[in-house]
């Protein structure tokens, strides 16, 4: 074996360790509340023996389980209006606007860089003024605000590999829009479509800082709910909440790759 | 395959700008049913703008289109029944060859049992029955076009559309895909409109051929009359060689006679010649000239000059001779060589006045000519 070839495994090998740590280091303080939830001890310690009874709490306690609900319905409606705005977003993006394309793609994503906060004020604003807080739609609305950035984004980049002349041959094979639409364009953007719909999912699932302004005693969201938690109280329960609420987000990751897995197959 | 028969198209006054860009202005074309018509021009002259403008992808700043006794402007692409092959294929990438083809029945809704038998009869006149199944990434270059071809015309159009269909495949594939197309505008007998850059294309493929030249029509005529009879020299030049002599043109007695730099010679006395026109061309196809030993007599209906041999070129079954004579360069094509020539040799150069054509110098003018199509009347919108 040449010194040459040595030294590259050798490297390769240091990258690999190199990866595995610094992985570890963001994940690891994320998974800590893993073996908390399952343990048997009343306050937030690591346990000496195994238990499910937090996960029993949540289940059983309205509070939680009612977060946990609101939480899950709010991110399907999320992501499918964000999903249908965003494409439609995208496509206009894509084909038209000449000079207003710049300002109008700023615009659209403004939600996504304007520091949290100053937007959670703004739509805190709006919501007070319309009755909105505490409501189901509020929560609704407020967050397909800060999804729809994440679908114009991934529909944009499917666009970039879209041919146009597919829906001309379309049209000219008799196809209407729509119709040209759905049977051509769709098919063909989908996986940016998927996986827009899953970012704006999570975006919402994971939604804290403007939840916090919306929520009340009357509705939470689950990462107010677990913020309240732990500001509040030792009650492990949160700890189950989190390690769910965690779960149910690396399965839409895991979701993801595959679907981009399949898309490098095509 | 049922025959139809195809339709003709009027394109009256048809004027596209792109802000400041004149793509098309003012075209007057005629289009007989069932016949194979060729753009041909060069890149930028308005080819593909005046397919999209009767195709409805795009609609025209002023004039009118009429495709059978439709008018078709204002009226979207998807209800104008025009079949349309892209230089690219413009497969749908997610459907199967089969489906591809039946993707514009199903969009008209047509029976199961008869969308089937017709995307079986139609994959068979292109032939390619055995690949209905594959998906369009997984055929040849040529066998795409060749679904492209079927699906544009499974619905029956009465009209197709081919903008640079060849385009994008290599010298021997094009060839036979020429004659695939040629063969099935003869099965179909739907009328073609097919556009290229490649002259050779042109003459194998067409009825007629509509040179085009900045935005405007230089000459609509057969491939013969315009290689015979070109009318303008951008015609005579991008279809075939030619020799090409400039200047006035002078009145001597009952001649006409054109004077380039030191050479004077004599042109066909095209009856209503204006004999003032300060610039004139004069073309003279290569196989139109005869070369001769020096000192060899010349008849009284040819014009002659003296010119060296510069190159000898030999083309299969013609030979090509490079000239020079009076300061001018001449390219002379022999079908049957009679004597030997080397670089040096003097010789006579020599045509018959007849075989000379006078043609307008100045891009998208118009000498009136006997085939100048009948003025009708331009419909202002
Ligand atoms: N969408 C457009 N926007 C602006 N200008 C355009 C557009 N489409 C065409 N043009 C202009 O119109 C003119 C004619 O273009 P066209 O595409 O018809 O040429 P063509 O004869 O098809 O050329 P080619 O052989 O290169 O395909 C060109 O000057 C072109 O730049
Ligand atoms: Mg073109």
């Amino acid at each position: 074996m040449s010194a040459a070839s040595r030294r590259g495994i050798l490297s390769r090998s240091v990258l690999r360790v190199w990866c595995v740590l610094v992985g570890l280091l963001l994940v690891l303080p994320t998974l800590v509340v893993v073996p908390i939830s399952f343990s048997d001890r009343r306050s937030l310690m690591l346990p000496r023996g195994f238990s499910l009874q937090w996960y029993v709490n949540f289940f059983q306690d309205p509070q939680w389980y009612g977060a946990a609900l609101l939480t899950l319905r709010v991110g399907v409606v999320v992501a499918v209006i964000a999903t249908a705005l965003g494409t439609m977003a995208a496509m206009a993006l894509h084909s038209a606007l000449g000079q207003w394309r710049g300002p109008a793609r700023a615009f659209l994503m403004a939600p996504m860089i304007v520091p949290g906060v100053i937007t959670a004020i703004g739509i805190f604003y709006v919501a007070l003024k319309t009755g909105l807080t505490q409501s189901y739609w509020g929560f609704v609305l407020a967050h397909t605000v800060l999804a729809i950035p994440f679908v114009v984004v991934t529909v944009t980049a499917s666009l970039a590999g879209f041919d146009g002349q597919l829906v001309k041959a379309a049209a000219s094979l008799g196809a209407g829009p729509v119709s040209a639409f759905r049977k051509v364009m769709l098919p063909l953007i989908a996986p940016g479509v998927v996986t827009g719909a899953l970012f704006a999912f999570l975006t919402s699932f994971d939604e804290a800082i403007v939840s916090i302004f919306l929520s009340g005693p009357f509705a939470q969201t689950l990462p107010v709910k677990i913020y309240a938690s732990v500001t509040q109280t030792f009650d492990p329960t949160v700890a189950a909440a989190s390690t769910l609420l965690l779960t149910v987000t690396t399965v839409v990751l895991i979701l993801f790759g595959v679907l981009s897995v399949v898309r490098e197959r095509r | 395959m049922t025959t139809n028969y195809g339709v003709g198209v009027e394109l009256r006054g048809l004027t596209k700008r792109y802000g400041d860009v004149t793509a098309l202005d003012g075209i007057d074309l005629t289009i007989a049913p069932g016949e194979f018509m060729t753009f041909l021009g060069p890149s930028g002259s308005g080819k593909t703008t005046t397919l999209n403008l009767i195709a409805g992808f795009v609609e025209p700043d002023a004039g009118h289109i009429v495709v059978g006794d439709r008018q078709l402007v204002g009226v979207p692409p998807h209800r104008r029944n025009i079949g349309v092959v892209f230089q690219n294929y413009a497969l749908f990438p997610h459907l199967r060859v089969e489906d591809n083809v039946a993707f514009p029945l199903r969009e008209r809704r047509m029976k199961k049992a008869d969308v089937t038998r017709k995307v079986g009869e139609i994959l068979e006149v292109v032939g390619l029955s055995h690949l209905a199944r594959r998906s369009p990434r997984e055929l040849s270059g040529g066998q795409q076009q060749r679904v492209a071809l079927a699906r544009a015309l499974v619905f029956d159009p009465q009209l197709l559309l081919l903008d640079e269909p060849l385009g994008a495949l290599d010298k021997r594939l094009r060839e036979d895909l020429q004659l695939e197309i040629k063969r099935i505008h003869n099965e179909v007998g739907v009328t073609f409109v097919f556009v290229t850059h490649d002259q050779e294309e042109a003459l194998v493929m067409s009825n007629r051929i509509a040179v085009f030249n900045n935005g405007a029509l230089e000459q609509v005529a057969t491939s013969s009359e315009l290689y015979e009879r070109p009318r303008t020299l951008f015609a005579a030049q991008f279809l075939g060689d030619s020799n090409v002599l400039r200047g006035p043109l002078q009145r001597r007695g009952d001649r006409l006679v054109l004077q380039s730099g030191t050479l004077s010679v004599e042109v066909p006395g095209h009856g209503g010649a204006d004999p003032a026109v300060n610039e004139a061309a004069l073309v003279v196809r290569p196989e139109k000239m005869r070369v001769r030993p020096h000192g060899h007599a010349v008849s009284p209906t040819d014009n002659s000059l003296v010119a060296d041999v510069v190159d000898v070129i030999y083309l299969g079954g013609r030979r090509r001779l490079v000239l020079e004579g009076a300061g001018q360069k001449f390219l002379v094509d022999e079908m049957a060589p009679e004597e030997q020539y080397a670089h040096g040799d003097r010789v006579v150069l020599s045509w018959r006045i007849d075989a000379g054509i006078l043609v307008d110098v100045h891009p998208g003018g118009s000498t009136p000519s006997a085939d100048a199509p009948p003025s009708l009347e331009r419909a202002t919108l």
